[in-house]
C-alpha cells in the first residue's frame, strides 16, 4: 500500500482539471467578457470597463424583474401544486412510493423542449382545450390562453414540478413517524399536528425545492418563447439572443453575470443556512 | 433525473395503514374519503397531458402544415418514422453525444464520488462548493460562460464542445449518487478482503467495484438522459451541430413535423418499458 495519501487525489484529479477547465475558467472567461469594449467587426478590446453592466441593467430592467416575478410564481406554484402530493406519497402511498416517483419522473422521458411545444398546442386559440369550450360558449370567443404571463408561468411549473416535489418527498420519506403519534398523543389534532411537526420537520426540502425551481425558472426562456409570445421575454431570451444572434458579446456576459449575481445571493444563503452536503442529499 | 430514486424507496418497510390519521380512539372508526389519492392522480394526469396530446398526434393525419387539429388515423407517419434525413442526423447526433457523455462522465464522476464519500483530503470542501455551484447554477449561465471562453479562445463551436459541455454539467451529478452509496458500504467487508490476502487493487476491483455497480450505472444514466434532453447549453456550444431538441426546437417555427410526435413516442415509450421493469424489478424483491 504505497502512496496511500496520493489515492484521494488520483482520484479527484480528471474531474477538478475537467471542472476547473469547462466550469470554473468559463465563469472567470465571461467577467472578463463582460469588461471589454468592441464588436464582430473590429474585435473586443479588454478595457475593464463596468459600461456594460450600466448598460445591460438599464435596458433591461423590465425582464429582469419580470424573470424574477415570473420564478417566484412558478416556484409558488410547485409549492402549492407539490406539497400535498409529496405528502400523500411519502405517508399514505404505502407499497406504492417507488411507482409513484416514477409516474412523476416519466414525462422526462420526453424532451423538455417538446413537452413545452405540445403545451403550446394544448393553448392554442382553437386548440384542444379551447376549442370545443368555445364552440360550446363557455368561455368567450376571444378569450386567448397562449402568449400570456399565466401560460409561461404554467408551463415552469409544469416543468420544474418534480424538482420541487422529490425533495419534500425525501425529508418526509425519512422523518419518524412516530413524531407524529407523539403528536396526536399529546392531543394534537390533525391540523395543529401538521403545523406543529410535519411542517417544521419538511422546512430543508421545501427550501431544497425552492432553490431547485427557483433559479432554473427564472433564469429559463424556453418557456417564454414557446408560451409567451412577444411581450412576455424573460432574460434567458435577451441572453440568448443577445449572444447568438446579435454576436453583441460584452452586453451578453454582463447581463449573464447580473442573472448569476442576483440567483448567487440566494444559492449562498442557502448554502450558509443548511450546508452544501444537505441540499446535494435532499436532492438525490 | 429518472434513475437514482429507485433505491430510496424500495426497501422501506410498507408502514402501518393510516396511521397519521385518527389514532384509533374514537369508538365508531368512519371511513375516510382519501382525497389525497385522487388528487396526486389529478395532478398526475396534468403532467401526462402534453404527453397524451403528443402520442395522439403521431397518428393524426393532418392536411396543412399546422399539425393541431384531428383529421384521421394513420399509421403513415411511424412507417416512415427514419425517413426524415435532417431529423435523423439529429437524433444521431443526440444519442452519440449522449453515449459519450455517459461513459465520460461516468468514469470521471464515479471516481469523484468515490473519493469523496471514502477519503477526507485537501481541497474536499472547495470540490463540493464548485459541485454545488455546478449543479444550482443556472443553465443559461453554464452555457454563456461556456461560449464565453470559447470565442475568446477561438475554438470552433461544435460537435466535441457539446460533448465537452454536456460532461461538465454532468459529473456533479454522477458524483453525488455514487458518493451516496460510497457512504452506506460497510468498510468490514473490505477489510475482509485485505485480511485474505488480496492487494489493494485486486479489492477494488473483486469486492468495492461490484457493490458500486449499481450506483455507477445509475449515474451513467442520469448523465445520459440529461444529456439527451438538454437544450439550453446545447445551443450555446453546438455551433453548427443539431441535436433532436435543437432539431425539434427549429422545426416547430414553421410547424410541428408529425414525425417528432412519433419520436416523442417512442422515446416515452421506451421510458415507459424501463419504468415498468423497474417496479416488477422491486416487487420481485419484495
Amino acid at each position: 500500500m504505497r502512496n496511500r495519501k496520493a489515492t484521494p487525489y488520483v482520484l479527484v484529479l480528471p474531474a477538478w482539471i475537467w471542472l476547473a477547465l469547462f466550469f470554473v475558467v468559463p465563469i472567470g472567461g465571461m467577467l472578463s467578457l463582460s469588461l471589454t469594449t468592441g464588436n464582430v467587426v473590429s474585435g473586443f478590446q479588454q478595457t475593464f470597463e463596468v459600461g456594460n453592466y450600466v448598460t445591460a441593467v438599464s435596458t433591461y430592467w423590465e425582464q429582469i424583474l419580470r424573470s424574477l416575478f415570473y420564478g417566484a410564481c412558478a416556484t409558488l406554484v410547485c409549492i402549492v401544486v407539490g406539497y400535498p402530493m409529496a405528502y400523500w406519497i411519502a405517508f399514505k402511498a404505502g407499497p406504492h412510493k417507488s411507482t409513484y416517483l416514477l409516474l412523476i419522473l416519466l414525462p422526462f422521458f420526453v424532451s423538455f423542449v417538446l413537452r413545452t411545444i405540445s403545451w403550446r398546442f394544448l393553448l392554442a386559440d382553437n386548440g384542444v382545450v379551447l376549442g370545443p369550450l368555445k364552440s360550446i360558449g363557455l368561455v368567450p370567443a376571444d378569450l386567448q390562453l397562449l402568449n400570456s404571463a399565466p401560460a409561461v408561468i404554467l408551463g415552469l411549473a409544469y416543468n420544474f414540478l418534480p424538482f420541487m416535489v422529490l425533495p419534500i418527498y425525501a425529508v418526509l420519506e425519512r422523518m419518524d413517524s412516530r413524531l407524529v403519534e407523539a403528536a396526536h398523543d399529546l392531543y394534537a389534532g390533525r391540523f395543529q399536528a401538521f403545523v406543529r411537526v410535519v411542517l417544521p420537520v419538511s422546512l430543508p426540502g421545501v427550501f431544497a425545492g425552492v432553490l431547485m425551481t427557483f433559479i432554473p425558472t427564472s433564469a429559463d426562456y424556453v418557456n417564454a418563447s414557446v408560451l409567451g409570445g412577444a411581450h412576455n421575454t424573460m432574460i434567458g431570451n435577451i441572453i440568448q439572443s443577445q449572444y447568438l444572434v446579435n454576436n453583441n458579446y460584452p452586453i451578453a456576459a454582463s447581463i449573464t453575470f447580473v442573472l448569476m449575481g442576483l440567483l448567487l445571493v440566494g444559492i449562498f444563503s442557502y448554502a450558509r443556512a443548511l450546508g452544501t452536503e444537505r441540499v446535494m442529499e435532499v436532492h438525490t | 433525473m429518472s434513475v437514482h430514486l429507485d433505491t430510496a424507496a424500495p426497501s422501506a418497510p410498507p408502514p402501518p395503514p393510516a396511521r397519521v390519521g385518527g389514532s384509533g380512539r374514537s369508538p365508531r372508526p368512519r371511513r375516510r374519503i382519501d382525497w389525497g389519492r385522487y388528487y396526486t392522480w389529478l395532478v398526475l394526469a396534468w403532467l401526462f397531458t402534453p404527453i397524451l396530446f403528443m402520442v395522439a398526434f403521431s397518428f393524426n393525419d393532418p392536411a396543412g402544415k399546422h399539425n393541431i387539429t384531428w383529421q384521421g388515423f394513420t399509421l403513415k407517419w411511424y412507417a416512415n418514422a427514419f425517413a426524415h434525413p435532417t431529423l435523423n442526423e439529429a437524433m444521431f447526433n443526440s444519442v452519440s453525444i449522449a453515449l459519450l457523455t455517459m461513459v465520460i462522465a461516468g468514469a470521471i464522476g464515479s471516481l469523484l464520488g468515490l473519493a469523496l464519500g471514502r477519503f477526507s483530503f485537501r481541497g474536499k470542501q472547495l470540490t463540493n462548493l464548485v459541485m454545488f455551484s455546478a449543479i444550482s447554477a443556472p443553465e443559461v449561465v453554464l452555457g454563456a460562460a461556456l461560449l464565453s471562453t470559447f470565442l475568446m479562445m477561438n475554438v470552433t463551436t461544435g460537435y466535441w464542445t457539446t460533448v465537452v459541455a454536456h460532461v461538465m454539467f454532468c459529473v456533479s451529478f454522477v458524483a453525488i449518487t455514487v458518493r451516496a452509496r460510497v457512504i452506506t458500504l460497510d468498510p468490514a467487508l473490505e477489510e475482509a478482503a485485505r485480511d485474505l490476502g488480496a492487494g489493494s487493487f485486486t479489492t477494488f476491483r473483486l469486492v468495492t467495484l461490484p457493490m458500486l455497480f449499481p450506483a455507477i450505472m445509475a449515474g451513467g444514466l442520469l448523465a445520459f438522459a440529461l444529456s439527451i434532453d438538454d437544450y439550453i447549453i446545447t445551443t450555446f456550444v453546438s455551433g453548427e451541430v443539431t441535436t433532436f431538441p435543437l432539431w425539434v426546437w427549429g422545426s416547430t417555427r414553421v410547424g410541428i413535423p408529425p414525425q417528432v410526435n412519433v419520436m416523442g413516442t417512442l422515446l416515452f415509450g421506451v421510458g415507459l418499458i424501463m419504468a415498468v421493469v423497474n417496479i416488477v424489478m422491486a416487487h420481485r424483491r419484495r
